[in-house]
C-alpha cells in the first residue's frame, strides 16, 4: 500500500467562547449613532443576553481551530451512504452570495423581483423534468420536510375524495424519516418486509393493501442501494385500491436521466437538493426538499406559486384547495440557486453521466470488497452498496471499530448500522465524484483494517488515534445531559 | 466536465472490474419499460463564465440595498454582517461536513453548536436549546405540537398578532391532526386580548408573539399568569431575535417554550431562506424536544467534547413514534448566528438593539410631525403599523420608482386594516433614509 492518507498534524485546542474574551471588547463595528437616545421604558428592558466580549481576532482564532476539528468532502472522501456526499462546485458558492439574492427581502412586489422568481420557475420546470412528474414546489426546507408536505397531499387528496384512510404502507428498506413523517399526517405506518433479494416483492404489498391504506413510501432506489425492480406492479396494486405511491426521492442520484419516476407509477416525491443537486450539507444543514407531483396532485401545493403571465412572474395564491404554507416564506432560495447553477453547469449529459459514473463506483467498491468483507446482497446495486461484520465479528471487531479505525487511515467512515434490515450494516456511497484513484486507496484502507481485525483487533478497539478526541461516551451524554454552558 | 473526474480508461478498467461492458449495463437491474428513452430535456450545459453572465443578470432585477431602500421587516431583517463572519461561515470544513454522527471528526461543527445552544439558551432566558430548525413558521409549529405532547390536549389557542405566514404554517401542519387552533383576537392599542381565555378549558398552549406582527411589546409576564391559571405551557414566539439585545427575555416572564426566527442573528435574508428556527424550553420538558440536541461529555481520555444525544427521541431509533420527523436540521445558519452574537458580543448587543429602537422611534416622530397615523401606542421595537391617507397604494407606487419601498401593505392580511402599513428601521437605515422616505410622502 501507498503511504496512507491520514497522519496527524499540529491542532490547537480552544476553549468554548465564554471561557475566553474580556468585558469591553467588540467584535463588531457598530454602526454611526445619528439620532438621539429615546429609551424604552426600564420596565420592559432587561439587564442584555450574557454574552462573552471578544474582538474580531478571537473569533476569527476560535472558528479556524474549530473548523480544523472537522471534516469535509473538500478534506476528503466522505462516502456515508444514502447522504450523497459529492463535491460541492465552487461556483454554486458565488452564485448564491450575489448581492442581488442575499440581500432580497421575501416579501417584494414582483416587479422587484424577477430574477428570483424566474430562476424557482425555471427550476421547478427542470425538476419537473428529471423526475417526469407534472409540477414542483420548492417550499419544503429539508428532504424530511418534503416527505411531510407530501404527506399533506397524500391526505388532501383523499380528504377531497372523501374516504380518509388511516394506514400507509412503508417497508424496511424506506428511509428512517419516513414513518415519522407519516404519523404527523395521523397515518399508522404497516411494515413490509423486502424479500431476500433486497427488493419489495409486488405480493408483500398486495397482501398488506387495503382500502384503508392511503398509499406506500417506497425508497427508490431502496436504502440498500438496490433499484425496485417491481415498483411499477406494485403501483398498480395501490392504486387498484386507491392508494397512491409516494416515493423518497433521496436517492436520485443513481438514475438522473435514467429513470423517470413520473412513467413508473409515482404520483408524489421528494427530491433532496443538498444530495442529488450537489448543495453543500452545511454540518447537517440547510437542505431543501421539494416535491413533485403529478397532475392529480397540483391543486393541493403550497402557496404561493410562481406564475408566468406574459413573459412577467408573479406569486399566486389563488389555489383554493391548497394545503397551505409548509414554510414561512419561499424555502430554501439560497440552496436552490445552488441546485439551478448545478444543472445550468452539468446540462442533461452530464447529469446522465454523473448517475452512470456513481453508479459505477459504487459496483466497482462492491467488487473489489466483496471478498474481504461481507455483502448482504450479491447483486447490481445502483449508487451504494451495503456490507457488514459478519465475518468480523469472531475477531470481536465490529462495524463500529472499522468506522473508527476508517479515520485514522484519512477517510470519514461509511454510513454504520442503517439500514436496520443489515445487522452491523456498513453502507458505502461513494459518489461520482470521487475518482478511481481515491476510491482504490479507500478499498487499500479497509483492506487493511479487515487485516488487522484478524492480527490485531485492539488496533481497531482503540480507533481513532489520530482526532482531536478518542472514543466519546455517548452513554453518559445521554444519561446526564449538558446542553448548554 | 470538471467534476466528473473518470478518463475514459479509468471507466474501462472499472466496468472491467464490475464484468459490464458498457455504463448502461450496469442499470440492468431497472426493467426496460422503466427506462428513459432519449435525452432529458434540460438546456444545454454553461461554461462557468456563462454561468456568473446568467446569474448576474438575474441577481441585478433584485430591489436590494444601497440601490432601495427597504423599510420592510416582517420576518424578515436587514442587518449588517460583519465580514469575518462570511468568511469564517464560508471555511468548507464546516460547509462540506454533514449531521456530526462520527463526533471524532465532528468536533468543530459539534462544539459550535453547544456553543450556539448555549447563546441561544441565553438569549432567551431559556434552560435548554435545540441545534435549530428550518424557520420560526415551523419552529412555532412543533412548539404547539410538543406542548400536545407533553399536556396531553388536544386544542392551542395562539394570538392574531403572530406572524400571518406562520400562522399559516401552523394551519398546515395541524389540519390532518384533529388538533384544534384558536386564535386570539388583538385589542384596539396593538396587542393581543387574552380576555378569550377565559372561556377555554383544557388548552395544551397559548402562544404569543413578542415583538407581536405590529412591533408592539406584549405583556408576557401578565399572559404568563394568566396561562399559568389555565395549567397551558406559555409559548413565546418571535421573529426578530435582535429585539432581546434589549428587552427583557421571554424566560424571564414566565415562558415555557420559545421558539422564533434567527435569522437576524447574521443571517442574509436571501429571499426568505435558509432561515433559523430556534427553539428553546425549560429542562423539564427536553426529552419531548423536537429536532437535533449536542450535548458535552468526555473521551476515553478524560477530555472534554461533544457528540449529538439524546437520539432515542429521533426518528432513525423511535420511528413513528418519534418527537418528530426532523433529520437535517439549519446547522450552518445555527453557526453564523453563534458567530454573530459572539463578534456583537453582550456589550454590543445591547448597544445594537438600542440603535434599532432609537431609530425606528425617530422615524415614528418624524412621520407624526408629517401629520402621519402611528396606528398602535404600545411600545414598539423596531417596527411599527402607520395609518396612511386613503389610497396610499399609488405614493407607495411612486415611491418604488424613487427605490423606496414604504413598508409592507397590512390589508391582504387583516383586511380591517386597509392603508395601514408595517414599516421597519434597522440600524442599516441612516438618518438621511429616514428623511428622505418621509419628505418623498407628502406630496
Amino acid at each position: 500500500m501507498k503511504e496512507p492518507l491520514g497522519t496527524t498534524g499540529l491542532i490547537l485546542n480552544e476553549p468554548l467562547l465564554w471561557e475566553k474574551g474580556k468585558k469591553g471588547r467588540c467584535g463588531y463595528s457598530l454602526p454611526r449613532r445619528d439620532v438621539e437616545p429615546c429609551p424604552l421604558d426600564q420596565e420592559l428592558t432587561g439587564e442584555g443576553p450574557d454574552f462573552p466580549d471578544l474582538s474580531e481576532v478571537d473569533v476569527v482564532r476560535h472558528y479556524t481551530r474549530l473548523s480544523q476539528w472537522n471534516f469535509g468532502v473538500d478534506t476528503g472522501m466522505y462516502p456515508l451512504g444514502s447522504c450523497t456526499m459529492k463535491y460541492s462546485p465552487k461556483t454554486n458558492e458565488r452564485q448564491a452570495s450575489l448581492l442581488g439574492f442575499t440581500g432580497a427581502h421575501p416579501l417584494l412586489p414582483a416587479r422587484l423581483c424577477q430574477g428570483a422568481l424566474k430562476m424557482m420557475f425555471e427550476f421547478e420546470q427542470y425538476l419537473t423534468e428529471i423526475t417526469g412528474m407534472d409540477a414542483t414546489t420548492l417550499q419544503p426546507a429539508a428532504g424530511a420536510h418534503g416527505e411531510l408536505c407530501g404527506m399533506l397531499l397524500i391526505h388532501a387528496f383523499h380528504k377531497k375524495k372523501g374516504s380518509q384512510r388511516s394506514k400507509i404502507i412503508v417497508p424496511d428498506t424506506a428511509h428512517g424519516t419516513n414513518p415519522a413523517s407519516a404519523a404527523l399526517c395521523g397515518y399508522r405506518p404497516v411494515p413490509v418486509r423486502s424479500n431476500e433479494q433486497g427488493i419489495l416483492s409486488a405480493e408483500a404489498v398486495a397482501e398488506v393493501m387495503d382500502e384503508d391504506t392511503a398509499g406506500i413510501m417506497v425508497t427508490n432506489p431502496n436504502t440498500l442501494g438496490l433499484f425496485e425492480e417491481d415498483i411499477q406492479e406494485i403501483a398498480e396494486i395501490v392504486h387498484s385500491k386507491g392508494g397512491l405511491v409516494y416515493c423518497d426521492g433521496a436517492n436520485v442520484n443513481a438514475v438522473m436521466g435514467i429513470v423517470q419516476m413520473g412513467k413508473i407509477g409515482i404520483d408524489v416525491m421528494q427530491l433532496n437538493l443538498h444530495k442529488t443537486f450537489s448543495t453543500p450539507h452545511g454540518g447537517g444543514g440547510p437542505g431543501s426538499g421539494p416535491v413533485c407531483v403529478k397532475n392529480e396532485f397540483e391543486p393541493f401545493l403550497p402557496v404561493p406559486r410562481v406564475v408566468e403571465e406574459n413573459g412577467r412572474y408573479i406569486l399566486s395564491e389563488n389555489y383554493p384547495e391548497s394545503v397551505g404554507k409548509v414554510a414561512a416564506f419561499h424555502g430554501s432560495f439560497g440552496v436552490m440557486i445552488k441546485a439551478y447553477s448545478y444543472i445550468c453547469s452539468m446540462g442533461p449529459k452530464n447529469l446522465k453521466k454523473a448517475s452512470q459514473l456513481a453508479v459505477l463506483n459504487a459496483n466497482y467498491i462492491k467488487e473489489r470488497l466483496k471478498g474481504t468483507l461481507h455483502l448482504a446482497y450479491d447483486r447490481p446495486c445502483m449508487h451504494e452498496c451495503v456490507f457488514s461484520d459478519k465475518d468480523q465479528l469472531a475477531h470481536k471487531v465490529k462495524t463500529l471499530d472499522m468506522a473508527k479505525r476508517l479515520m485514522d487511515y484519512g477517510f470519514h467512515p461509511p454510513t454504520v448500522y442503517f439500514p436496520l434490515v443489515v445487522h452491523g450494516a456498513i453502507m458505502v456511497e461513494p459518489t461520482e465524484t470521487e475518482s478511481k484513484e481515491d476510491i482504490d486507496q479507500f478499498i487499500e484502507a479497509l483492506k487493511a483494517i479487515v487485516k488487522e481485525a484478524g492480527e490485531d483487533p485492539d488496533l481497531l478497539h482503540d480507533a481513532p488515534k489520530s482526532c482531536k478526541v478518542k472514543r466519546l461516551d455517548e452513554v453518559a451524554a445521554a444519561r446526564k445531559p449538558c446542553l448548554a454552558g | 466536465m470538471l467534476y466528473l473526474p473518470h478518463t475514459n480508461e479509468d471507466i474501462s478498467s472499472m466496468l472491467e472490474v464490475v464484468g459490464v461492458d458498457n455504463l448502461d449495463d450496469l442499470f440492468s437491474t431497472v426493467p426496460e419499460d422503466c427506462r428513459l428513452n432519449g435525452d432529458l430535456n434540460l438546456p444545454e450545459q454553461l461554461s462557468e463564465w456563462e454561468l456568473n453572465d446568467h446569474m448576474e443578470a438575474l441577481s441585478h432585477s433584485m430591489a436590494v440595498s444601497p440601490e432601495y431602500k427597504v423599510f420592510m421587516g416582517a420576518g424578515s431583517y436587514e442587518h449588517f454582517i460583519p465580514a469575518s463572519i462570511s468568511y469564517l461561515l464560508g471555511r468548507s470544513e464546516f460547509v462540506t461536513s454533514y449531521t456530526p454522527y462520527q463526533p471524532e471528526m465532528s468536533q468543530g461543527t459539534l462544539q459550535a453548536i453547544y456553543e450556539y445552544q448555549t447563546l441561544a439558551v441565553r438569549l432567551l432566558g431559556m434552560e435548554v436549546a435545540t441545534a435549530s430548525h428550518y424557520d420560526g413558521a415551523t419552529a412555532l409549529a412543533e412548539s404547539l405540537l410538543m406542548a400536545i405532547r407533553v399536556t396531553r390536549r388536544s386544542k392551542v389557542a395562539i394570538s392574531g398578532l403572530i406572524h400571518p405566514l406562520y400562522r399559516r404554517v401552523v394551519q398546515t401542519y395541524f389540519e390532518p391532526t384533529g388538533y384544534e387552533v384558536v386564535e386570539l383576537d388583538y385589542l384596539n392599542h396593538g396587542v393581543t386580548d387574552i380576555a378569550g381565555l377565559d372561556e377555554m378549558d383544557d388548552l395544551a398552549a397559548v402562544a404569543i408573539q413578542s415583538p407581536n406582527f405590529f412591533g408592539c411589546i406584549e405583556n408576557l409576564q401578565a399572559i404568563g399568569e394568566k396561562v399559568r391559571e389555565k395549567e397551558a405551557l406559555f409559548i413565546v414566539s418571535f421573529t426578530e431575535a435582535l429585539a432581546y439585545g434589549l428587552l427583557k427575555n421571554p424566560g424571564s416572564q414566565g415562558a415555557d417554550i420559545v421558539c422564533g426566527e434567527g435569522q437576524s442573528l447574521g443571517i442574509p435574508r436571501s429571499f426568505g431562506g435558509p432561515a433559523l428556527g430556534m427553539l428553546a424550553s425549560r429542562k423539564k420538558y427536553m426529552r419531548s424536544l423536537p429536532g437535533r440536541l449536542i450535548g458535552q461529555t468526555k473521551d476515553l481520555d478524560g477530555k472534554r467534547g461533544f457528540v449529538l444525544t439524546l437520539a432515542t427521541r429521533e426518528q432513525h431509533i423511535r420511528r413513528e413514534k418519534a418527537t418528530s420527523n426532523i433529520c437535517t436540521n439549519n446547522s450552518l445558519c445555527a453557526l453564523a448566528a453563534a458567530m454573530y452574537m459572539a463578534s456583537v458580543g453582550g456589550t454590543g448587543i445591547r448597544e445594537l438593539a438600542s440603535l434599532n429602537h432609537d431609530k425606528a422611534e425617530y422615524l415614528k416622530s418624524e412621520l407624526k410631525k408629517a401629520g402621519f397615523k402611528i396606528r398602535f401606542d404600545s411600545p414598539t421595537f423596531n417596527e411599527f403599523v402607520v395609518e396612511f391617507h386613503k389610497g396610499f397604494e399609488a405614493t407607495y407606487r411612486r415611491l418604488l420608482e424613487k427605490k423606496i419601498v414604504a413598508g409592507l401593505s397590512l390589508a391582504p392580511y387583516y383586511p380591517e386594516l386597509a392603508n395601514h402599513y408595517l414599516l421597519c428601521v434597522t440600524e442599516t437605515r441612516s438618518r438621511e433614509d429616514m428623511d428622505a422616505l418621509v419628505s418623498s410622502l407628502v406630496p
